[in-house]
């Protein structure tokens, strides 16, 4: 058997997406830009792609950018953001527990004379609302706010916090990482008083390599890729028609069924966290005080902590028996450095070293996550026997 | 501008009658160097010598990087060939390639003339006087040193006329193949691939043997491994890599052997295993990357106890070397960046937290004793389930 469990990291491409990409690449392949008829011929798909996408977040076409991937979505709203309103101030305000592309993205501000203020978050990895607004100033032009943690699935108060940062300053924008919400939240920006919404395709069943940014139509930045001119001349290169297309049909089929896949996907969570918690000294990370069953958190990530066997081994260990996890998050597990997350929620040093990431899509079943137990039974002891004296 | 090499072999000069043997393994070893190379090739011996030619256009650059990679060679030697026209041509030719290769003439320079066609009208002594004469003229700047010239000017008259004057260095050594096989413990850290460079160097070919040990080590500790086996391949031709399942072995020494001796012990039966594979493949000994003091492993109080349950020599190149010159050599040959990514691997992996460094031996065998039930049936698991993975 096999348990693909690592969907934070990336996801199975919708066989229906595949097929659409194929059709685009093989017989479609004309480019947007292009006036012959093959051009416009790809052109229908990046407006079938433009309206799919806004039609979900209750958006205008005009709104949607495609960049290539979610990394580069937040890269433009950081800096395309804090270089088009520098005259307004040069205060950001983001979090802690971010993701290094908008960690480092913010680091990188820093270095060119913009001031960050990070949010501490709580024990379930959340930011509070008073430490926002004790930090919000009139030169506070930017706050990027992540809607679900990729480590711990922690969700931040998205739309509380979006009124609040309107009420005390109108012209901050608001700029928000859905790379691991999208799809498994409902997000409308415009109720939500969200300026700037960074999505990638793959983790939603898309294909890796292209993403967009939501931006509310009446906000301005600045593009970071110069060129032909493409999309507004927000985002110069040659339109991926096929990724769009590709991103915007799993969008499109992810939201069909959102409402039972949520259910499904909170049933799954919490069969598996009772399981995992018959393992002996085992922590779930980031539940919220007094919801056992996780519904506080997102229905896709359960992080859990495993006493006396490290993350690396443990991870080795259910590889061998065909199911796949993360060491804390992909994108970190292969720096020796502890995760940022795990840290800001106060999880202990010794506990740092053997935390593993389970996350979920919709192709996750009871029967895998009852197999994965099994042998999460069978392994943890005998890896226990094994570890440095 | 250069058509050619001339190859200079070192060591292989000093043979006897077995000579041809080590100028056949050579060529063969340049011929082999040169397949990934772009354009076409003609590797021959002619008088005692090699020359590498190229069959119309090639990559000047990475032609002798690669040949810069063939043990046995000592120098290149890029050459020029000229059609025999007349004397006069001649003076054009070489005047023009000193213009060409050596942009700063202001050195003392001396021609070294050959005829190995005899029927050619003028004697080596007259051409070399004719011919530095033309230089002088052309460039005053140039001086003449007959004893010890910094530009030595070869200028060889055969069917065709080869100028040559560079020497660019080999890695010097011997061809591989030469020198039998060895089996060398390949771990993935910065030491064995250097020591099994060096053994190869000698002309010794290489098998390789690691040993991993999943879950605890994982899949790209064993991809680094086979990238620095193929690193090392770029010198010592294919490598037959074989990777041993340990895990068995390592958890029952854990749970029966005392956790300070579970390296030495663990190192015993590597050697063991590696030993069995030797002699099944040929291998006229094992290579590690010791060095005397550098883990508790590697005093000699622990080599004893490592050395001790093999038969077959064990060659430890890396002996006498410091840490830094280990790296410089890995640094030189271009192992040291895969050497340094952080996975870890089965030696590093159980280590006790204050492992013995002066073994007993006889302490040790005692304790191997405790493992009598199954661990001759764990080799012998770990040895049918070794897979070859053959790199170049």
């Amino acid at each position: 058997m096999e348990a693909y469990l690592d969907n934070s990291a990336t996801t199975r491409v919708f066989p229906e997406v595949a097929e659409l990409m194929t059709k685009i690449m093989c017989d479609d392949y004309g480019n947007p830009s292009s006036l012959h008829m093959k051009g416009v011929q790809a052109e229908q798909y990046l407006r079938y792609a433009r309206e799919t996408l806004a039609g979900l977040l209750k958006a205008g076409e005009k709104e949607i950018i495609f960049t290539s991937g979610g990394t580069e979505a937040d890269n433009l709203a950081l800096m395309g953001a804090a270089f088009a309103n520098h005259r307004k101030g040069n205060h950001v305000i983001t979090t802690q527990v971010e993701h290094p592309a908008v960690l480092k993205t913010c680091e990188y501000l820093e270095s060119v004379g913009y001031r960050v203020t990070y949010l501490p978050v709580n024990a379930w990895g959340q930011i509070s609302l008073e430490d926002l607004e004790r930090a919000m100033t009139p030169e506070t032009i930017l706050v990027s706010i992540m809607h679900t943690n990729n480590e711990i699935g922690a969700l931040q108060p998205v739309a509380e916090a979006g009124a609040l940062i309107k009420r005390i300053n109108p012209q901050a924008l608001f700029h928000v990482d859905g790379v691991q919400g999208f799809g498994k939240a409902r997000i409308y920006p415009g109720k939500m008083n969200i300026d700037l919404l960074s999505v990638s395709g793959h983790k939603i069943h898309g294909p890796k390599g292209i993403g967009f940014l939501y931006m509310g139509e009446k906000v301005r930045i600045r593009p970071i890729i110069h060129g032909g001119g493409q999309q507004w001349n927000l985002r110069s290169g040659t339109d991926n028609v096929p990724g769009a297309a590709g991103m915007a049909k799993a969008a499109e089929l992810l939201y069909q069924h959102y409402d039972e896949d949520r259910v499904r996907l909170y049933q799954c969570k919490r069969f598996f966290m009772d399981g995992v918690r018959k393992i002996e000294g085992v922590r779930i990370n980031g539940l919220l005080p007094g919801e056992a069953d996780g519904n506080g958190t997102a229905p896709h990530i359960v992080s859990v902590s495993v006493p006396g066997v490290r993350s690396e081994v443990l991870l080795h260990a259910l590889e061998e028996k065909g199911i796949y996890v993360s060491a804390g998050s992909a994108c970190a597990a292969r720096k020796p450095q502890p995760s940022a997350t795990l840290k800001a929620i106060g999880v202990e040093q010794a506990l740092l070293g053997s935390t593993i990431r389970f996350s979920f899509s919709v192709y996750t079943t009871v029967e895998e996550l009852d197999y994965t137990l099994r042998i999460m039974y069978d392994k943890i002891p005998m890896l226990r026997k094994y570890t440095r004296r | 501008m250069f058509t050619a090499f001339l190859i200079k072999y070192a060591e292989i000069g000093i043979k006897g009658k077995n000579r041809y043997l080590f100028e056949d393994a050579l060529v063969h070893q340049i011929k082999f160097a040169l397949k990934k190379c772009e354009g076409k090739f003609l590797v021959h011996k002619a008088q005692g010598r090699i020359y590498v030619e190229a069959e119309g256009e090639f990559d000047f650059d990475e032609t002798v990087g690669r040949l810069q990679h063939v043990f046995g060679i000592s120098g290149i030697c890029p050459v020029v060939y000229a059609e025999d026209e007349c004397f006069e041509k001649l003076c054009e030719t070489v005047v023009k390639y000193v213009g060409d290769v050596h942009p700063d003439r202001n050195k003392t320079f001396k021609v070294h003339a050959r005829r190995a066609r005899k029927d050619y009208p003028k004697e080596s002594m007259e051409i070399n006087a004719d011919l530095g004469e033309a230089l002088l003229k052309a460039y005053p700047e140039m001086r003449v040193d007959v004893h010890e010239p910094e530009i030595l000017l070869n200028v060889e008259i055969r069917e065709k006329i080869y100028i040559y004057s560079k020497i660019i260095p080999g890695p010097g050594g011997m061809p591989v193949g030469t020198g039998g096989k060895a089996m060398l413990l390949l771990s993935g850290g910065i030491d064995s691939p250097v020591a099994g460079y060096m053994i190869a160097k000698r002309g010794v070919k290489i098998d390789a043997v690691y040993f991993h040990a999943p879950p605890f080590t994982s899949e790209r500790a064993r991809q680094k491994v086979i990238d620095l086996a193929r690193i090392v391949s770029r010198y010592t031709g294919p490598i037959y890599l074989h990777v041993i399942n340990f895990t068995d072995i390592q958890l029952y020494i854990h749970e029966k052997c005392p956790h300070e001796e579970l390296t030495i012990i663990m190192r015993r039966y590597m050697m063991r295993i590696a030993e069995l594979l030797a002699r099944e493949t040929g291998c006229l000994g094992l290579i590690t990357g010791e060095s005397i003091g550098q883990v508790a492993s590697q005093t000699m109080n622990s080599l004893i106890a490592t050395n001790e349950v093999c038969e077959l020599p064990v060659y430890r190149p890396l002996i006498g070397f410091d840490k830094q010159e280990i790296v410089e050599v890995s640094e030189k040959i271009g192992t040291f960046e895969t050497s340094i990514l952080p996975y870890e691997d089965c030696c590093t992996i159980f280590v006790a937290k204050h492992p013995v460094t002066k073994p007993n031996v006889n302490v040790i065998r005692r304790h191997e004793h405790n493992l009598d039930e199954r661990i001759e049936e764990l080799v012998r698991t770990a040895i049918e389930t070794d897979e070859l993975i053959i790199v170049e």
